[in-house]
């Protein structure tokens, strides 16, 4: 449980020392607030206004407060929307089938050697993302290392290919985005007290019982940063898709920054920035509330 | 958990809907939200203004005669930076250095001049892009010729000023040499900003090791046989105006309704679940590594490849019966080039017909230089050995030297002016993005 | 001691589960698992490794590429590591704005992480909800965001924004970073320290800004690597000032360049060389 606050030592302070320190955090605080304020805030601001301007790059932009420009987006780009939350899915559920199971190993068995454990999982992580996914391109073309040698076996048909297939833009995500499920759900599996599993046995609970009503139940708040950590950079990631995907993977990233820095359609594509961050909004909150958790920046 | 469903369960109703804001809460950052909305109304009233510039350089600035006397006064550096498409220029593997673009680095040695060339331009559009930036802030983007072809990034890039114009005093070999097709072409009258490259035909590309002809039009690809290993081009002419030839309409003279239906036409290449990618200059790559099998293709490419590359020996350049349309590369020089006066007078070397027939010797595409084309067939003729058969067939194949018949079955872009523009992306934008 | 023997009561105990199959779940197909999944993660970079030894066709013009077959064993890449003047000029940049924006971050996080862990403020809860909106927001978002700023200003992109918006997206990392730390620090030793003479201010510099040293510095480490490692914002906010995960990005898209992966596989054995010597470190300190 974190300790938010000191308790106040008590002392006799000289008024002006007290006033003084009563003004200690906003000084602290403000330079880094009015930067998150004048750089997060007000840019989120300016892409609302953005949204609602019509015209084109070479003739400029006039506010219009045009909320038709998003159902224009919707309408244009519905199902590729659908397509990415679909895709998220899909990679949650992925990451955390196969994050789980490392992570409870590391954190029930790992012993003196977990730190070991940890560090070799996120060791290849060091390497730039956009250098993994390029090098998972590498790997999985037709030819290469895995695929070439497989067809030159005869185990494949020459005309196999997973590069350019949905399956190869998942599989990207899930493995770029496997540290973020794997971390929350290990460091909430090792705070876990090994006592309780053993009161659980020594109830006459089988080990798989110990751990479903257990286990699982206590490392929820892990689950739960991990489900957020995965699927909110998987919705909004358009590198996987550029790199190893092909036509009909096109995720509503792409759409973005197409829209943004190639066409310059900007009231389009802040619309859809916009339509983004709401559904992540809506959907954490929506998932924060079903698992209970009073605030969600506890996670 | 007890077995009761949520849905009816009144402590989890009570639950998901119970109000986690006190009213004070709410008090609270509703101030900070109506300073926010103080701030934003004054972002609001803001629009972006326009970048669209009509007018010419005004004496002194850059481009005018003025500023060119000015630049030549200063001479012609000692530096060049030209950034070019891949395979665009003849090569000397037997070289390392910069002896390996025997072109080239005959101009250094004529000139003194070093030429930094980079092939990095694999697609127009995302050129542009990159480049946008510093044109836009009136930057030196650190290239001094780069080469766009006929569509509309070139047109845009005119029509924003952000071309040099053209000394006309500094091309005296273009004057004499450039063949009448490249001399004030339409998106570039009176060649004020472009000297064209080269020029090609956009058609279709294929590896006999998987592909059995006789390939006759664009609805080869959609065949099963080559699902997966099928592309096509992701830039709207090309892939437009294929797609109208295909349906027997001239994209010259097209309507919007013309460009509706070669656009559902494309769409069939989306539906039809075989197509590995829209691409740019990096299907190249693709087909070479056996990743696709049949492909829009630029002519000079897979011809280039064919005949210099043993291992591509097995690829394969045709056009679809109906006709295909024919691009055309063409050399500038960007706002705030370091070396304008270099650049120029590199890219008017490249119009003396020696240098224009090493390009084609090499690249396999249409030359601008007429002059060149007949040192082209000279050498074709009197060659010996290893180099007789690639110099013949490049002399005698209708892609590099139409005939005038098959000259018959070529179009050009089709020209788009004012809201046409907007019309067209509308139509053939979406396509690429699915 | 009553005459009466009862009996034992009996008692019905669950049969007892058997040890095979639990045995074999923890002992064998668990730890292989893991095993394998380590593996799993770790093959590109293995690939990296191999493959950045890979000698390629085409002879070293300014454009080669890696090809997806082993050719042959070369270590020339390794001396042509500064051959494309682009990607000197992009590690470059990358290191610039890594460095400066991790700097800044580090100063401005640490103040808000202080002030976050120690003092109730008014606007806490919205300093809390703004920190939490910037480290999970979609990157595309941010990166959306911030170039609608500076377009809507009119503000070009370049050097500048590009430091901007890093400092921006690590400032909450950073604070949140410390907080933890100073959320776990005694209060009493700067307590003493001024009971000892110490103003409030030498106390900061001498008592607890070493104590919160370590968190510190991992923000900035945490801050380094995710400017490092940036593509998305990067890409909305560079303009001409190419950085270098977009110039890979860039680069790569007709064949990779084998000087990424020489410059890969340099950063990769850097970051190892620098964690594990960290670990050895601290493990002797504790």
């Amino acid at each position: 449980m974190e300790r938010h606050l000191q308790p106040d030592l008590p002392d006799v302070e000289v008024p002006e020392r007290r006033k003084k320190r009563a003004r200690a955090p906003y000084g602290l605080a403000a330079p880094a607030l009015v930067w998150l304020f004048v750089l997060f805030v007000i840019p989120m601001i300016a892409m609302v206004s953005l949204s609602l301007q019509t015209g084109n790059s070479l003739e400029g932009f006039r506010q219009t407060f045009r909320f038709a420009n998003y159902t224009d987006a919707l309408s244009q780009n519905g199902d590729i929307i659908l397509r990415s939350l679909r895709n998220a899915a899909i990679v949650t559920g992925v990451a955390l089938l196969l994050a789980y199971p490392v992570a409870y190993w590391i954190a029930f068995y790992g012993g003196k050697f977990k730190n070991v454990f940890l560090f070799l999982l996120l060791l290849p992580f060091f390497i730039s993302f956009v250098i993994r996914t390029v090098a998972w391109s590498f790997i999985l073309s037709d030819n290469g290392i895995i695929f070439g040698t497989l067809k030159t076996l005869g185990v494949l048909p020459d005309s196999y290919r997973v590069l350019g297939t949905t399956f190869a833009v998942i599989a990207g995500i899930t493995y770029n985005l496997l540290p973020f499920t794997i971390l929350p759900l290990y460091v909430s599996l090792e705070q876990i007290d090994r006592r309780l599993v053993e009161a659980a046995k020594d109830l006459y609970a089988s080990k798989r019982k110990a751990f479903t009503n257990v286990v699982l139940p206590l490392s929820m708040p892990g689950i739960f940063a991990a489900v957020l950590l995965t699927s909110i950079p998987a919705i909004g990631d358009y590198v996987n898709a550029s790199v190893l995907g092909g036509p009909g993977t096109t995720m509503i990233g792409n759409v973005i920054q197409s829209e943004f820095l190639r066409d310059r359609n900007y009231p389009e594509a802040t619309a859809l920035a916009i339509v983004l961050m709401g559904i992540m909004l809506v959907g954490a909150i929506i998932y924060a509330r079903l698992l209970g958790t009073e605030r969600i920046t506890e996670a | 958990m007890n077995d009761r469903s949520p849905w009816t369960d009144p402590s989890w109703i009570r639950g998901m809907t119970q109000r986690r804001m006190s009213r004070r809460d709410l008090i609270r950052n509703a101030a900070v939200g109506a300073g926010a909305i103080g701030i934003s109304s004054i972002l609001a009233a803001c629009g972006v203004s326009g970048e669209a510039q009509t007018t010419g350089p005004t004496a002194g600035e850059e481009g005018s005669a003025q500023w060119w006397a000015d630049m030549k006064a200063q001479g012609p550096g000692d530096h060049i930076n030209f950034t070019n498409w891949p395979a665009y220029i003849d090569r000397d593997f037997s070289v390392d250095g910069p002896g390996s673009r025997p072109s080239l680095y005959a101009f250094t040695q004529s000139t003194g001049i070093d030429v930094t060339y980079r092939a990095d331009i694999n697609s127009n559009e995302d050129f542009y892009a990159a480049i946008r930036p510093a044109l836009e802030s009136g930057q030196d983007t650190g290239h001094d010729i780069i080469v766009m072809s006929n569509f509309q990034e070139l047109s845009e890039m005119i029509a924003l000023g952000y071309l040099i114009e053209l000394d006309p005093e500094l091309h005296p070999n273009f004057d004499q040499y450039a063949g009448k097709n490249f001399v004030d072409p339409v998106f570039d009258p009176g060649n004020k900003y472009t000297m064209a490259w080269q020029s090609g035909i956009t058609g279709i590309g294929y590896n006999t090791n998987y592909v059995d002809g006789p390939i006759t039009s664009l609805d080869d690809l959609l065949d099963p046989k080559y699902a997966g290993h099928m592309a096509m081009f992701n830039n709207s002419p090309d892939a437009g105006c294929s797609a109208m030839i295909h349906l027997g309409i001239a994209p010259e003279t097209s309507t919007p309704d013309d460009w509706q239906k070669a656009a559902e036409y494309l769409q069939k290449f989306n539906d039809s679940g075989g197509l590995r990618g829209w691409m740019d200059q990096s299907y190249l790559t693709a087909i070479e590594n056996e990743d696709l099998w049949i492909t829009m293709a630029w002519s000079g490419d897979i011809l280039n490849d064919k005949l210099y590359f043993p291992e591509y020996a097995t690829f394969e350049f045709t056009i679809p019966d109906a006709g295909a349309v024919i691009f055309i590369d063409n050399g500038c020089i960007p706002n705030k080039a370091a070396n304008p006066v270099g650049a120029e007078m590199l890219m008017d070397w490249y119009y003396d017909p020696k240098y224009a027939a090493m390009l084609t010797e090499w690249n396999a595409y249409f030359t601008p230089v007429p002059d060149g084309g007949e040192i082209v067939q000279a050498d074709a003729a009197a060659a010996k050995g290893a180099n007789k058969e690639v110099l013949q067939t490049i002399a005698s194949s209708p892609y590099v030297f139409p005939t005038t018949e098959f000259a018959q079955k070529l179009h050009n872009y089709r020209v788009l002016e004012g809201d046409e523009v907007q019309t067209w992306n509308d139509i053939f934008n979406p396509i690429f993005l699915t | 001691m009553s005459a009466i023997a009862t009996e034992p009561r009996q008692v019905e105990l669950p049969a007892p589960v058997a040890r095979g199959p639990r045995r074999r779940w923890t002992r064998f197909l668990l730890p292989t698992y893991v095993i394998a999944f380590i593996l799993y993660l770790s093959f590109p970079i293995l690939v990296i490794i191999a493959f950045s030894f890979n000698q390629t066709r085409g002879g070293f013009g300014t454009s080669p590429r890696v090809k997806t077959t082993w050719i042959g064993f070369t270590t020339d890449w390794y001396g042509r590591l500064f051959d494309l003047p682009d990607l000197t000029a992009a590690i470059r940049h990358s290191l610039t704005v890594g460095v400066l924006s991790a700097l800044a971050a580090t100063a401005l996080g640490t103040l808000l992480g202080l002030a976050l862990a120690r003092y109730r403020f008014r606007g806490r809860a919205g300093a809390d909800f703004v920190i939490f909106l910037s480290i999970s927001a979609p990157e595309i978002v941010l990166g959306a965001a911030l170039a609608s700023f500076f377009v809507a200003l009119g503000v070009s992109r370049g050097a500048s924004t590009l430091f901007l918006s890093h400092t921006l997206f690590s400032i909450a990392f950073v604070a949140v970073t410390v907080r933890a730390r100073a959320a776990g620090l005694d209060r009493s030793l700067e307590a003493a320290a001024m009971d000892l003479g110490a103003n409030p201010v030498t106390a900061f510099f001498k008592v607890t800004l070493p104590l919160l040293f370590p968190g510190i510095l991992a923000g900035f480490l945490l801050a380094f690597a995710l400017s490092m490692d940036d593509f998305v914002i990067s890409q909305f906010t560079q303009g001409p000032f190419t950085m270098f995960p977009t110039w890979v990005f860039g680069a790569t898209r007709v064949g990779i360049p084998p000087h990424v992966f020489v410059f890969a596989t340099i950063i990769f054995l850097t970051g190892a060389t620098l964690a594990m010597v960290q670990a050895l470190v601290s493990r002797h300190r504790t």
